[in-house]
């Protein structure tokens, strides 16, 4: 290879590195903010600020939904099979909510533990099949 | 080896070359792009939980795949055009930022019209979006920057080193879902295991996706072919060729 073309090779080489080892700094200065969410268990360690806006994902847990009958309140568990959070949010919830899926809460954590949802997203995993295909893996689910 | 390579720098040889490929990916677009959508559409049942408002997913997956596939076309091109100053690396450089540009829109705007029935929201700063929404910003910076310059060379250069620093933006956008908690699920398509997207509803969006590359293919030839007769009209072949073209 001519030098000049391989100087200019290794001025490529140079920048793509740099650019590269640049941002992987920046990733690991920044690892928790570009997290979205805290999952539960970090929040039962107590890593969660209290009082500021944060988000919680996690599951929801199945039967923990409760509704109240003459509002839109509403109050369930985000569970990461490890630890648990109790969620309060009043308004209308995401058509994928619902027990045992996936969430993921927008709001503040008070002093109580408890977390005072201002918004609820559904978050939806990486699973696509025909109802029919599902309903046969239900059925073919052992009990229990 | 080499004679290869300066034969495919010839914007002339590469002119003629991408006339004879172009009606052949332009029937390949076609038939896997009107195939695809309309079985996608049409014949592949709902999804289980989402009904059938999934099946954005045949134009958003391939248009996300092909966006980041086209920027490191263009990242190449652009490391060709600085190493070797070919003229021809550097049109095609500059011919992949509109295309690119164009699909990064569209996945970011399928995106949020899947996201406010699904997720409950249109936007969410999360890791994948907002590096795919650097991506889009990356295609119109190269776009603007090309045209900041009077002087085309000096344009070429600046444009390849910006597509080279903003290549590390891709697999952060690939891994994104993976190294950070996200609200954008992780991949359902997998090259090395079993996908978590049912076969009957994968076969046609691979359809859709060759669909969407073949089509890339199409809009750079006959960007970059374009770019080509501008570059040279003042030689002889371009000359002659269109010498030819006006008396038929």
């Amino acid at each position: 290879m001519h030098p000049l073309r391989r100087q200019r090779l290794m001025i490529v080489l140079f920048i793509v590195m740099a650019a590269g080892l640049a941002v992987a700094l920046l990733g690991y200065a920044l690892r928790q903010n570009i997290n979205l969410f805290y999952p539960p268990s970090a929040i039962a360690a107590g890593e969660a600020p209290v009082g500021r806006d944060i988000r919680a994902g996690g599951m929801v847990l199945e039967g923990s939904i409760q509704r109240a009958a003459d509002s839109l309140d509403v109050s369930f568990i985000v569970t990461d099979y490890q630890a648990n959070v109790p969620v309060t949010y009043t308004g209308i919830l995401p058509d994928l909510f619902s027990e045992g899926e996936g969430v993921v809460v927008a709001g503040q954590l008070d002093d109580q533990g408890v977390f005072r949802a201002s918004q609820v997203l559904a978050k939806h995993d990486e699973n696509y099949m025909p109802p029919e295909v599902s309903d046969a893996l239900e059925k073919a689910r052992p009990e229990g | 080896m080499w004679g290869w390579f300066h034969k495919w720098s010839s914007p002339r040889w590469f002119y003629q070359l991408s006339g004879r490929l172009l009606p052949w990916l332009a029937v390949l677009t076609a038939l896997t792009l009107v195939a695809g959508v309309a079985w996608g559409l049409l014949f592949v049942p709902p999804d289980y939980k989402q009904g059938n408002s999934f099946r954005i997913i045949y134009i958003h997956v391939p248009a996300a795949a092909v966006a980041m596939a086209g920027y490191m076309v263009m990242a190449v091109a652009g490391a060709i055009s600085l190493i070797w100053r070919i003229k021809l690396a550097d049109m095609v450089m500059k011919c992949c930022a509109p295309i690119g540009a164009a699909l990064t829109f569209l996945a970011l705007v399928t995106g949020a019209i899947w996201g406010k029935p699904t997720w409950g929201t249109w936007w969410v700063w999360d890791a994948r979006i907002t590096s795919v929404l650097v991506l889009f910003f990356l295609y119109v910076g190269v776009l603007a920057l090309y045209e900041a310059f009077d002087n085309k060379e000096a344009a070429g250069r600046a444009c390849a080193i910006l597509a080279l620093v903003g290549a590390v933006n891709i697999p952060v956008i690939y891994w994104s879902v993976e190294w950070w908690y996200s609200l954008h699920q992780p991949a359902s398509i997998s090259f090395t295991g079993e996908s978590s997207i049912h076969p009957s509803m994968l076969r046609p969006l691979i359809l859709t996706i060759i669909g969407f590359y073949s089509f890339f293919a199409v809009s750079l030839l006959l960007f970059v072919r374009n770019e080509i007769l501008n570059r040279e009209r003042n030689t002889r072949w371009v000359r002659e060729l269109i010498l030819a073209d006006s008396k038929v």
